[in-house]
């Protein structure tokens, strides 16, 4: 059963893909954890376990790094497999400036769509137009300025990078701390002030304005790539995440059921380290981390994107 | 974001035991599950509405409120928390003894004595005779905002913003229907004695109507 059968010609007409529709939907999913998933089976676990949502994908971001070639989106009955499986929200990537894949996932019926670094980028100039879409975009951003430019091109909803695949949480917090650091450093400027640094930020003066005088950005955000414990997830929320997405972490350990409703509680309860102590007990083997010295440049997703 | 809150939240607590023979007639505490979902924006609204917005994770901060909002968020998540930190046996014997309760999208579900369609493992709270649907009006790309008249609420039209909303199926006799989607007959707002519930956001809207309704609810209870 959809709206598109209720009658919307009455005064007053239901209004579809708003910003606040958009932006609201991400807000839904705070204090959450979102879990990359590639079956049905493991969508349940995700549900299961108290995921707020799951990322549909053909291989999670260490699989992409170990076997290599151009990461697509995932395949349409792939993700209709997944929408059947679980009642939660079901979240799809498109390349970077494929508007087209973002098209199809829109067409699908996906709940949000991740445009992201994980897979190899369509285009390496443009973004896709995201004001041109009903279903609401979630971007990644390593620093203010991207996460601004994003926003200007329609995006409801941000995480920071981290380095997906990785299993390794430290430019996450990097990111995450250079976006909190940022909007800190912007609400203590004049107004003055507030026009250089838009340039530096090449982000719009109002949204700068906006975001200086809020001190916080005008939508969710979020934290990825490389968190694996729920000590990792944690720390992000202490840092001032309003969520975590999880990729590798969890179908990658040795025990992901128990690791996945851990990594939930632990978000929950992010501030009381007696609670993220008990449900890191016996969790088993985490995922083998890489060390970020230890990849080439060229592999390195978190420079994708501009 | 919930951070913030819940030390604020805290905070809040902690002041509260030496003024609360000063404030507890005109400022009652009234917490916000904050498990999952959209805490925050229920803790402002609240606030705005003339209450002590108090964060509730635990049973022993449930015993100190007047009233709860269980906000918008994923229901099944939310469920599973409250599962696991051991809170449903309280919260039903809260909301059983006239506690005030609202909930909006996810908290309408969590607040239905009947789920139509749970997930695996997700029960009903209870508090309110109605029988429930999840995400009733579709996926995302069907979510919206539209006008409703709310019954009720003075001052026109409410502006409601659903999001993978669910809708009452049905109501048991003592269930007072306040909305009805217009041009249809989908119910989207009920209340029944103390408790209140809406298949939208009013926590996404400036508009603090429902929720003044709602504190009004709990002023005259305590």
């Amino acid at each position: 059963m959809s709206v598109s059968d209720s009658p919307e010609g009455t005064s007053g007409a239901a209004q579809k893909g708003t910003s606040r529709v958009k932006r609201g939907m991400a807000d839904m999913l705070k204090g959450g954890v979102i879990m990359d998933v590639v079956t049905p089976d493991q969508a349940k676990i995700a549900e299961d376990a108290g995921a707020v949502a799951v990322m549909a994908l053909e291989r999670v971001p260490a699989d992409i790094r170990a076997q290599g070639g151009v990461a697509r989106m995932s395949d349409p009955d792939m993700i209709d497999s997944i929408i059947a499986a679980v009642s939660i929200p079901v979240m799809a990537k498109c390349r970077i400036g494929h508007f087209v894949e973002a098209q199809v996932l829109q067409a699908i019926g996906v709940d949000y769509i991740d445009e992201s670094e994980v897979l190899t980028p369509a285009d390496e100039a443009h973004h896709v137009d995201k004001w041109e879409f009903t279903v609401p975009f979630v971007c990644g951003a390593t620093n203010l300025g991207e996460a601004l430019r994003r926003l200007t091109e329609g995006a409801a909803m941000i995480r920071s990078k981290g380095e997906a695949g990785t299993g390794n949480v430290v430019e996450a917090t990097r990111h995450m701390r250079a976006i909190r650091g940022e909007i800190r450093r912007l609400s203590g400027l004049s107004a003055d002030e507030l026009f250089t640094a838009a340039k530096e930020l090449q982000a719009p003066y109002e949204l700068v304005a906006e975001v200086a005088a809020a001190a916080k950005l005008p939508v969710v955000l979020f934290t990825a790539g490389g968190i694996a414990t729920p000590a990792d997830a944690a720390m992000m929320m202490q840092l001032g995440a309003d969520g975590v997405f999880v990729g590798s972490g969890i179908f990658k350990s040795g025990d992901p059921a128990a690791r996945a409703a851990a990594i939930v509680k632990a978000t929950t309860f992010h501030d009381d380290p007696d609670v993220v102590a008990k449900v890191s007990r016996g969790l088993g083997e985490p995922m083998v981390g890489i060390n970020l010295d230890d990849l080439a440049p060229q592999q390195r997703y978190a420079g994708r994107g501009w | 974001m919930v951070t913030g809150s819940a030390a604020q939240g805290s905070a809040a607590q902690g002041s509260a035991a030496k003024a609360s023979a000063v404030t507890s007639q005109a400022m009652p505490p009234v917490g916000v599950l904050a498990l999952q979902g959209d805490v925050a924006e229920h803790l402002r609204a609240l606030r705005d509405s003339g209450v002590r917005p108090v964060a509730v994770r635990r049973p022993e901060e449930l015993d100190r409120v007047d009233g709860l909002v269980i906000p918008g968020g994923e229901s099944t998540t939310i469920w599973k928390l409250i599962e696991v930190f051991g809170l449903a046996e309280q919260l039903r014997k809260r909301v059983a003894d006239g506690m005030p309760a609202f909930g909006s999208c996810a908290g309408m579900i969590l607040l239905a004595d009947q789920i139509c369609d749970p997930a695996s493992g997700q029960q009903a709270l209870g508090g309110i005779d109605i029988t429930v649907r999840r995400n009733a009006f579709g996926r995302q790309v069907d979510s919206f905002e539209r006008d409703l008249d709310v019954r009720g609420i003075a001052g026109g039209p409410y502006r409601a913003v659903f999001i993978r909303a669910p809708w009452v199926e049905a109501v048991g006799p003592g269930v007072d229907v306040l909305a009805i989607e217009p041009g249809t007959s989908r119910i989207v707002a009920v209340r029944q004695g103390p408790v209140l519930a809406t298949a939208f956001h009013p926590e996404l809207t400036p508009d603090r109507r429902v929720h003044q309704m709602f504190v009004e609810i709990v002023r005259e209870r305590s």
